[in-house]
């Protein structure tokens, strides 16, 4: 038996150095961007970023003072609409999408099969392939260059709604019948008993709607026309002149843009995990 | 009284709960399709849109829509044969009784996929630089070879960068389905296979690989979806402007077509035919995949 475990050993070893050897390999970017963010942004440009300029030895906080007051202050108004945007996204598409997975999830009705079907073949239609109707519509509402144009076609997922039907399914149906003979109507079954149970799923949900939010491109790069209405992405995608002249900013505003999605994957990297999940399970 | 008012309360509560989906998939996904059908086959110029018949699709197959295609399907077929096997090995390997150590080292894996297109191609402009002091060319010329102008040098290049930048955002997150995917393989079969005296490597194609087969069969059609419509990571390098095109893609031509040149029918057939390719390539790649027979 000893010597069994002896000659495990050294492969289980190989295997750990293989795995380190790539983790770093996969951090070395995020590593080489925050040094980077502390240099002066001329030398980025000319050079890239070098191994020399990867030594941590250089500190300057230019470039994060340039977030605030560069391009009179733009920064943080991209800032600003991104929190916005994607607290609302969040809020109605989870609002919505819960709403509708609970109903899918636990009635037994007749177009109940159809539209489950509905949802799985919306999934698999590209929104990138509709953008094109999906601007004249924009258009004929007037909401280009607006908040609710750049939300209203993701505020039903199609994903959202199978994560909670799946969900749904689970829920014992005497809670139910026990609200029902309590005398509460359909919705506030769902309200205050039902919506409580799906706590988790609501979890896992908020994070990747807000995710998607937060690093949303082409939509917003359609629907966006002015410098006041810009995302933190589309502005990012502002300085990335040929010229290089704002790299300065550039860097920092990627490292700042990143941290508020990295700390919340820290702390609820369970529901990060589980809300992935969901959809390798179904096969 | 009471009973019957819940009982119709009952009734018709599903289709208030449906209701929300019904509209918007008739408004942002049933009326899109059915638009772009329709603008397929027009000239749509504003104030006066007619229909123009096929000449749309008898138009487009010009020199850019045969690099756009080529682009797509290279960039899809490099990204599934390395995005497949490289995280299903990985996703054995962190599927051991090790729990934290292998839970650091999926987060680590997954840390890429939360940042955004437009923060990673930043960075890999910069590692990727064409100065020979730029971290890449740097190896590169110590290993004797010469610095490579990675974003404008060429086609061979160009797909390098989108396939590289893809592998670095979505490696983590094919660990977590392959590593989900693992963890419904009920562990009585390789106990059973320990008793049979069974290697690792037949214990990975007799039990571990049939058994996500169902995973990998998913990660593969998102792979395709996701591939085909790749944009992003191509604008970000070139701004939808690439020197002969070496980083246009599909949905890169929609948008060039549409939004800059202003030909939106043009643009919808390119769109149809689009939607087209990914179901003719999602249905062969699951019939190679033996997904419509019947289990027996």
């Amino acid at each position: 038996m000893a010597l069994l475990t002896k000659r495990l050993r050294a492969p289980e070893a190989a295997k750990y150095v293989l795995l380190a050897m790539l983790a770093i390999l996969f951090l070395f970017p995020i590593y080489s961007l925050i040094l980077a963010s502390f240099r002066p942004g001329r030398d980025l440009m000319r050079y890239g970023i070098t191994f020399a300029s990867l030594a941590p030895d250089f500190f300057s906080g230019n470039n994060y003072a340039a977030l605030l007051t560069g391009h009179s202050g733009a920064y943080p108004v991209w800032y600003r609409n991104s929190l916005l945007l994607a607290f609302f996204q969040t809020v109605f598409t989870l609002g919505f999408s819960s709403f509708v997975g609970y109903g899918l999830g636990v009635y037994q009705f007749r177009a109940r099969n159809a539209l489950t079907l509905l949802v799985l073949f919306i999934m698999i239609v590209p929104l990138q392939i509709l953008i094109l109707p999906l601007y004249k519509l924009m258009t004929t509402l007037h909401t280009m260059n607006t908040f609710p144009g750049i939300l209203l076609p993701f505020i039903v997922s199609p994903f959202a709604i199978f994560f909670f039907r799946q969900y749904a399914v689970g829920i014992p149906k005497d809670f139910l019948d026990a609200g029902r003979i309590d005398g509460l109507n359909e919705y506030a079954i769902f309200l205050r008993i039902s919506a409580p149970l799906m706590t988790p799923a609501f979890g896992a949900m908020a994070i990747l709607v807000a995710q998607q939010s937060w690093n949303n491109f082409l939509w917003p790069l359609i629907v966006v026309r002015t410098g006041n209405m810009f995302t933190l992405t589309i502005g990012l995608n502002s300085l990335l002149t040929p010229y290089g002249n704002n790299y300065d900013m550039l860097i920092a505003g990627s490292c700042v843009a990143s941290v508020p999605i990295i700390i919340v994957f820290f702390f609820f990297q369970k529901y990060f995990i589980s809300g992935l999940s969901a959809g390798g399970i179904k096969g | 009284m009471k009973q019957s008012l819940f009982q119709s309360s009952m009734r018709r509560a599903p289709y208030v709960f449906v209701l929300p989906f019904i509209i918007s998939v008739l408004v942002f996904y049933l009326y899109p399709i059915i638009a772009t059908i329709v603008m397929s086959f027009q000239d749509v110029v504003p104030g006066e849109t007619r229909f123009i018949g096929t000449a749309n699709y008898q138009k487009m197959f010009s020199e850019d829509f045969s690099k756009a295609l080529g682009n797509s399907f290279k960039y899809t077929a490099f990204t599934i044969l390395i995005l497949i096997p490289v995280p299903v090995i990985l996703a054995v390997m962190l599927n051991t009784h090790r729990r934290r150590t292998n839970a650091a080292y999926r987060a680590v894996l997954f840390l890429p996929s939360l940042v955004s297109v437009v923060v990673a191609g930043t960075i890999f402009r910069l590692m990727f630089a064409y100065s020979p002091r730029a971290v890449i060319n740097a190896v590169i010329v110590a290993l004797g070879g010469r610095a490579t102008d990675w974003v404008l040098g060429g086609a061979a290049q160009a797909m390098f960068l989108m396939v590289m930048i893809a592998v670095w955002r979505w490696t983590g997150v094919n660990i977590v389905y392959f590593l989900s995917g693992l963890q419904s393989i009920p562990s009585e079969l390789y106990e059973a296979a320990d008793m049979d005296g069974a290697r690792p490597l037949r214990r990975l194609f007799s039990i571990t690989l049939p058994l996500l087969k169902p995973t990998i069969i998913f990660v593969t059609t998102i792979s395709i979806f996701g591939g085909f419509a790749m944009f992003e990571e191509s604008f970000i390098f070139w701004q939808g402007q690439s020197p002969n095109n070496v980083g246009l893609t599909m949905v890169g031509l929609i948008y060039k077509k549409g939004f800059q040149t202003g030909s939106m029918g043009l643009a919808s057939a390119i769109g149809i035919v689009l939607m087209v390719v990914i179901f003719i390539v999602s249905v062969i790649a699951l019939r190679s995949f033996g997904f419509f027979k019947r289990e027996s």
